[in-house]
């Protein structure tokens, strides 16, 4: 793989992180109310999967999507003014955390609704099947969103008409506070695709080198029109569901096992030379550790004081979102109701 | 050039004439395509735009009424025929938590110009779970227009409307009026989507009501006339938003006011034509505004019954006598 494309992916990881936890902060500082759903341990599936999208694919995702807004292109002051409910903010101060919206992006939404994301995304690419066009919508959903009533229907369709949806789930083995073998009889969720002849293929999403891969060759089948697409990629958020949500429910060494393979650490661990041992490796349980330092180290595609550097970019990036954010004024009632009134023509109301 | 017409014949002649204008309009439906519709309105529209512009759907009414909102965020223009009401309760999210909301959540940034067609009402003996009238509920909802037409020429104009305008618009059609006849001007200039039609002038009192009951009413009307009850009937033709003006003209004139709609009567449409009316007109209102409802009951199967469950001419007629 390309060395930018790496560095471009390790960036965007470390962004992600340092946002989010900013975002916790903010939260703990009345800055940000209502539902707050971060994304730490996840950053391997939004930037392996966007990094392997064009700009002009869709992305539809759910309320956990801060990351996917950033590394789609959202500025993060947007995003930032957004979580606080400011005027500035993407969706104008309307929507919050769970609702992020840019048009200009094909930032179609975080849907706080389990299973809106299905018909959104085979909608968006009805329209383009239509107009024949070569663009590809890429739709994210959670393990617990796959036992709605519209993921079915929509895969049906999807695979019915031939539609260009590549469907992410992001499997980070709960919904909630309800762990997947508590919630599904099939836990494999890539099995699923498979009643309604999707491709499906299962990844780590603790490697964003597999992901992106994945993406890439299930991207080009869509490109190609073999219809649509499903990756399965097993992820874990370190935090709990949302900030209301202390995730007692699960067990330490669970989550402790997941954060010995924490994407972004993994990321890193490889570019210093100090590499995991083999016992350590094997303490985790997989090998995606050992296969990413090998891979990074054989290419010799980083050195520590660039990572340093990069820590110091992303930290700045993120003190300016937070400053653009407090400096934004409260949207008014009058923004409220050109929000709710955007596309009314000419007829006057009474 | 004016021509007597069904009503289905008329929304069939707004699709079409719509979907040669534009080709972002496509509709979507269980067996809206080769099979014709359940009532025709898209008959011969599959043969003439093909399967992606007249899609017949599997039995999905969350999942296709969801596609359309997600085509017309990206400028398409989905008339989504949903077979009827009761089945659009299966899409309630898609039309409450999706489309009214997607424009606003973003702050403005997407178009909606989606149309749901539902048929709906009390026709005949189809029993409780075919027979429901949802308007209440929708009513509810910021952000979603609803019409209700009575007549060709409005089915015509107003589904034309529907899709042309960017916001997301459900018109509710009556089963009962799908093969009722009138006339039909093609050339005629359209009223402006909400507004109401007084559909007979008079002086005793003002019957406001709305799709197939508005056409009971007229009877009615017509009846009262013979006894010497000059009555004036308003179609509202639209429930959100609805035309006040009208309706506040009408009761500062006749001083009385009767509503009278098929939907349950508790928490029901008229509901809140009375409390809206009974606020702005309370110094004209020379008696407490009634309302003539249907009762708050699921539909019977039994044809007696049935009929019963809702208003009739002559107890409309009745309802009238018992204020004037």
């Amino acid at each position: 793989m390309e060395r930018d494309i790496l560095k471009a992916m390790l960036k965007d990881m470390l962004l992600a992180r340092a946002f989010e936890e900013r975002a916790a902060y903010e939260y703990t500082q009345g800055n940000i109310s209502g539902f707050l759903h971060l994304y730490p341990g996840e950053e391997a599936v939004a930037v392996g999967v966007l990094h392997a999208s064009e700009p002009g694919d869709y992305v539809v995702s759910t309320y956990r999507e801060h990351v996917h807004a950033l590394v789609r292109g959202v500025p993060p002051g947007k995003i930032m003014a957004e979580l606080f409910g400011r005027k500035d903010g993407c969706s104008g101060g309307m929507g919050g955390s769970m609702h992020l919206f840019d048009q200009q992006r094909r930032f179609m939404g975080g849907y706080g609704i389990v299973g809106e994301t299905y018909p959104v995304s085979t909608g968006i690419a009805y329209a383009i099947a239509m107009r024949n066009l070569p663009e590809a919508v890429i739709c994210f959903f959670g393990d617990g969103a796959v036992n709605q009533g519209t993921f079915h229907e929509s895969l049906n369709m999807a695979a019915l008409w031939n539609l260009p949806v590549l469907f992410i789930c992001e499997n980070n083995r709960y919904q909630i506070g309800t762990e997947i073998h508590r919630h599904s009889k099939v836990t494999e969720v890539y099995k699923r695709a498979c009643g309604y002849k999707i491709p499906a293929e299962q990844v780590n999403g603790m490697d964003v080198i597999e992901v992106y891969k994945a993406t890439q060759s299930a991207l080009l089948r869509i490109r190609e029109g073999t219809g649509p697409q499903f990756l399965e990629i097993e992820t874990y958020r370190f935090r709990g569901h949302s900030m209301a949500d202390p995730g007692s429910y699960r067990p330490k060494v669970e989550v402790q096992a997941f954060k010995d393979e924490d994407p972004v650490t993994v990321m890193l661990q490889d570019s210093i030379p100090e590499y995991p041992d083999a016992e350590k490796i094997s303490a985790v349980g997989r090998d995606n550790i050992e296969h990413l330092s090998n891979h990074m180290h054989r290419e010799n595609l980083i050195n520590p004081q660039e990572i340093q550097n990069m820590k110091e970019q992303v930290k700045e990036i993120v003190e300016q979102a937070v400053q653009y954010a407090a400096a934004s004024p409260e949207p008014s009632m009058d923004d409220a109701w050109s929000a709710l009134n955007c596309n009314r023509g000419q007829e006057v109301l009474i | 050039m004016t021509d007597e017409v069904l009503l289905w014949q008329a929304l069939n002649k707004a699709m079409d004439i719509e979907m040669a204008a534009d080709n972002s309009v496509f509709t979507m439906g269980e067996d809206v395509g080769l099979y014709g519709g359940s009532y025709r309105v898209t008959e011969g529209l599959y043969a003439k735009y093909g399967e992606w512009r007249v899609r017949d759907t599997p039995i999905s009414e969350g999942g296709f009424t969801g596609l359309g909102v997600g085509a017309a965020m990206v400028g398409m223009r989905p008339v989504i025929e949903i077979m009827t009401i009761n089945f659009a309760l299966l899409a309630l999210d898609a039309i409450i938590n999706m489309a009214t909301k997607i424009p606003f959540m973003s702050g403005g940034q997407f178009p909606m110009p989606l149309v749901i067609r539902v048929p709906g009402g009390v026709a005949k003996q189809l029993a409780a779970q075919h027979s429901q009238r949802l308007e209440h509920t929708l009513m509810n909802v910021p952000g979603l227009r609803i019409a209700v037409p009575s007549t060709p020429q409005d089915a015509w104009w107003q589904l034309r409307q529907a899709i042309q305008s960017n916001e997301p618009v459900i018109i509710l059609e009556h089963e009962l009026l799908y093969f009722s006849k009138g006339p039909l001007d093609t050339a005629l200039e359209a009223l402006p989507m909400h507004r109401a039609a007084v559909r007979r002038a008079g002086s005793a009192l003002t019957l406001i009501s709305y799709s197939r009951t508005a056409v009971l009413a007229q009877q009615a009307a017509d009846k009262l006339a013979e006894d010497g009850i000059d009555i004036e009937v308003i179609d509202l033709r639209s429930l959100s938003p609805i035309d006040w003006q009208t309706c506040i003209d009408s009761v500062s004139k006749t001083h009385h006011l009767l509503i009278v709609e098929e939907d349950c009567g508790f928490a029901g449409a008229g509901a809140e034509l009375a409390a809206t009316l009974s606020e702005r007109c309370f110094y004209e209102l020379d008696a407490p505004v009634q309302r003539h409802t249907g009762l708050d009951l699921p539909t019977p199967y039994n044809g007696t019954l049935e009929a019963a469950s809702i208003p009739t001419v002559s107890s409309i007629i009745n309802a009238v006598k018992q204020i004037v």
